[in-house]
């Protein structure tokens, strides 16, 4: 009964789709038209977009992300030390095109091999990346959706049907629990239509292991889960799969990290984003909490732990000045790993046996967050 | 007279150079056989310029078998030939094995200063090998005497032991044998820079040297312009000392000291000479040899004191000139840059003295910092150069300030700095390094300044004309890309129109 209502759903998510990649395309192409006018015209052209430096990056209190501010930057081929980099954005403005109009995606580094095909070179494939990232703020847009991502891949599993709009597997279907060790989030699971599901809620997890040991103890089928391994810090890709996962099927984003400040702050990306994509927009999920494990956890479950060092009391310091940490969870867990100065990680509840993390700590934190 | 005269006349200058031989440089077996083959070297030069010949120079060193012993140091035979004017038969003997054979009073830019070089590796072979020098001297080119001597020591004479007369080769000259104990093992590196430094500066000359191992180097002339020869001169009275006063007085004729000072002096005259006399308060026409020993002091005194004398001319000194600095830079060096300052003539002391400075940069000079070659009267200066006041101020202004100049780091970079005089103002008797006299210093800074700004001048031309190169290059490269990829992005048919920008940018470059 339920399936024509999604079948409508997936209609309308392409046909979105469908939009808004014509729209890239338009964009990249007025792009082009500029370009040509200007040098048909005997002017120098000139591209500007928004800086990124860290001066322009600025907290929004309304988003409650890091948002590029209003300056801009401007890069002109009248200027010698712009004119190479000018070029490498030009040819990659053609190439994202190119990639979109033949359905093909590509790596950051399949794009830094490609632009040798065209006489375009580049140092490095850091240099290659940041003219990447320079034409993602162009048309601030992320470069996934310009068909073009890292090699970074995470992992997802639970009882989700996909089915596939990349070429060769239109209409294809697939149930996301059919495979134990889970599916990449690659380009093809990142353009699929979700289908149907009976998930009631995401978990983001931090790690590969504690990812197997969920599947093994069938969180999906018992809580009724989608579990997503981000591998550490989630990929944009993965942050771009949350987004949807929340928005598509109205589900809830629970995000589980090792006990330590770089555990909250994978959580905190996940729900507010980064200042290195603060020129893009739709890769946060602002209503998804942090389950744990908490500093005041530790104590509580009485967690083996491991001191923390000079690099983790720094990091707390830097994170206490960012304006997302100043007051709740974010803030009063800061606060506790100055005061314990220890860290633990999400393997210790093996101590107590391998289910307890599962059996027990799961379900008590899901039910903390109810109220949170 | 001084109980200092009395001890130092029972020993001769032989004998005080036997004990003393550090001092002249022959030190040690490698040093000597150094300083034995420069000595006699740069006695040749000497003798050719002075006769304005072009000089061709033969030198070779050659181990002796010798059974006692078969590894360094050890005996070697050291021939050094020239083609100069000869010496006069009567005089050879006295050349060679007399020390302190010359003039008396006349001051001369020359590169042996102390009149003992040659003698001293005579005196050196002597004393380490027992055996005679043997000297070949044409002064027609028809006949050549053959002299074989030793030095009596202790007498400060030659002794000659064998006189022949043979037929001459047809061209004038004189050769010099000698045995002496030596190490070619450890000297041959300064020997090698020694003739590639005098070809520096002397690319007038042919010079073929032969070393212990039987190679042949060879530095050809580059050029046939010889330097003008240095002319003699007369002191001048700020560069006088007591010594010198006491001894002119014993043999001079002149019957007042009004001309004993117009006589002898530099640039002394008679107005020149009775005012100083009646500011110094002494009677111009009293008699040189009525002058009490005191008033010999306070004689020379004056003479030091007395502002008004005429400074002492240029004219007796023989720098090497723009044309020959310059083509023994180009043959030497090779480099892609060189430049020469030539400073106006200068005194310190009552010696007059010019400093000429070369640079040369790039080509194949080598990279890794500043090199300096010094020279003074022509002379290599290969030992202590920390303590040579051309390097000190080399080193202010070419390595301390080279941020000035836009000097680069490791940058090709070799300096050449002559100084010429009368007296050259050197530490020791070895002849390696020059005294910091404030008007040298002086005068070296200003043209080592000069000659780097004419490099800050080349290097800044050149840097902009590759500035030019360098963008045309990138817009010559990248204007075309981008305009394809717009053609591309924008879905147009043909490239924009963007020839004629880029035509009017890359002569816009050029001007």
């Amino acid at each position: 009964m339920a399936k024509p209502k999604k079948q409508t759903k997936s209609k309308k998510r392409q046909n979105d789709l469908e939009k808004h990649k014509a729209q890239l395309k338009l964009q990249l192409k007025e792009l082009g038209n500029k370009i040509y006018s200007d040098l048909d015209s005997q002017k120098f052209p000139t591209i500007h977009f928004p800086s990124r430096s860290v001066r322009n990056i600025v907290y929004d209190k309304k988003t409650k992300q890091y948002i590029l501010g209003s300056n801009t930057v401007s890069r002109t081929a009248s200027n010698i030390k712009h004119i190479r980099p000018f070029t490498q954005l030009t040819w990659l403005a053609f190439f994202a095109n190119e990639l979109m109009s033949n359905k093909k995606s590509s790596t950051l580094r399949d794009v830094y091999y490609s632009s040798q095909a065209y006489a375009v070179d580049y140092d490095d494939q850091s240099e290659s990346d940041a003219i990447i990232t320079d034409l993602e703020s162009v048309i601030s847009t992320a470069r996934e959706r310009l068909n073009i991502y890292p090699e970074e891949r995470s992992a997802i599993f639970g009882d989700l049907d996909i089915e596939y709009t990349v070429p060769g597997y239109e209409g294809n279907r697939l149930n996301l629990s059919s495979h134990p060790d889970g599916y990449l989030i690659g380009p093809s699971l990142s353009t699929a239509d979700f289908v149907d599901t009976s998930a009631e809620m995401i978990i983001a997890i931090e790690k590969g292991g504690l990812f197997n040991r969920f599947v093994e103890e069938k969180v999906h089928s018992k809580y009724k889960a989608i579990i997503i391994d981000t591998a550490g810090q989630a990929p944009r890709a993965t942050r771009y799969m949350l987004k949807r996962l929340h928005k598509e099927l109205n589900l809830p984003v629970y995000i589980m990290t090792d006990g330590d400040v770089y555990g909250e702050h994978i959580a905190m990306v996940i729900v507010s984003g980064s200042a290195g994509a603060a020129h893009l927009r739709d890769l946060t999920v602002p209503s998804a909490k942090w389950l744990g494990i908490w500093a005041s956890d530790i104590a509580k479950y009485k967690l083996p732990t491991i001191p923390m060092t000079e690099v983790d009391f720094k990091r707390v310091s830097e994170l206490k000045r960012d304006p997302r940490y100043q007051k709740g969870v974010w803030s009063k867990e800061l606060d506790v790993f100055m005061k314990i100065k220890a860290k633990c990680e999400l393997e210790a509840f093996s101590k107590y046996g391998l289910t307890t993390i599962v059996d027990k700590y799961l379900p008590e934190k899901l039910e903390q967050a109810k109220s949170m | 007279m001084s109980k200092t005269k009395t001890t130092f006349s029972g020993i001769s200058p032989s004998e005080f150079f036997y004990r003393n031989r550090d001092l002249a440089g022959f030190s040690n077996p490698a040093k000597a056989l150094y300083t034995a083959t420069r000595e006699l070297v740069e006695n040749s030069l000497d003798a050719c310029e002075s006769a304005e010949i072009l000089p061709n120079i033969y030198v070779r060193m050659t181990p002796v078998i010798d059974q006692l012993r078969a590894s360094e140091p050890r005996t070697y035979q050291l021939k050094v030939s020239d083609n100069g004017p000869g010496i006069d038969p009567e005089k050879a003997p006295d050349a060679f094995g007399r020390v302190f054979y010359g003039s008396k009073y006349k001051l001369r830019q020359a590169r042996g200063m102390f009149g003992m070089g040659g003698t001293m590796a005579v005196l050196y072979g002597q004393i380490t090998t027992s055996k005679p020098v043997v000297i070949y001297t044409s002064i027609d080119g028809k006949k050549t005497h053959k002299f074989t001597l030793r030095i009596d020591i202790q007498k400060n004479e030659p002794v000659i032991i064998k006189k022949e007369i043979i037929e001459g080769k047809g061209t004038t000259g004189t050769t010099v044998e000698l045995l002496l104990t030596g190490d070619s093992f450890r000297a041959s590196a300064k020997v090698h820079d020694y003739f590639l430094e005098s070809a520096l500066v002397t690319p007038y000359a042919e010079i073929s040297f032969i070393d212990a191992q039987g190679k042949m180097f060879y530095y050809p002339r580059s050029t046939t312009s010889l330097p003008k020869p240095p002319v003699e001169t007369q002191p001048h009275p700020h560069g006088f000392d007591f010594e010198g006063m006491r001894r002119l007085i014993e043999d001079t004729k002149d019957k007042t000291l009004h001309k004993l000072l117009t006589n002898n002096f530099h640039r002394v005259g008679a107005t020149t000479s009775t005012n100083f006399f009646k500011s110094a308060g002494i009677d111009h026409s009293g008699s040189p040899k009525d002058l009490a020993y005191e008033n010999i002091v306070k004689m020379v005194d004056e003479m030091h004191n007395y502002e008004s004398f005429l400074p002492p001319d240029a004219h007796c000194l023989s720098p090497l000139g723009r044309d020959i600095l310059n083509a023994g830079i180009m043959s030497e060096l090779s480099p892609e840059f060189s430049t020469i300052a030539i400073r106006p003539p200068s005194a310190y002391s009552g010696f007059p003295f010019i400093v000429e400075v070369g640079l040369a940069y790039g080509g194949k000079v080598s990279s890794g910092g500043v090199k300096l070659f010094r020279y003074a009267n022509r002379i290599p200066l290969l030992y202590d150069e920390g303590s040579d006041i051309a390097w000190q101020v080399v080193k202010d202004l070419a390595i301390d300030k080279k941020r000035a100049y836009k000097i680069p780091d490791n940058a090709p970079l070799a300096l050449i700095t002559h100084v010429c005089s009368t007296k050259v103002p050197f530490k020791t008797a070895g002849k390696e390094f020059l005294a910091d006299r404030p008007e040298i210093e002086r005068e070296l800074k200003n043209a080592v300044r000069e000659v780097l700004r004419q490099l800050r001048l080349h290097l800044s031309r050149k840097s902009s004309q590759e500035a030019v190169k360098r963008r045309r290059d990138i817009y010559s490269k990248y204007l075309p890309l981008i305009a394809e990829f717009s053609k591309d992005l924008s879905g147009k048919k043909t490239l924009p129109n963007f020839q004629p920008m880029l035509k009017s940018y890359l002569e816009e470059g050029e001007n």
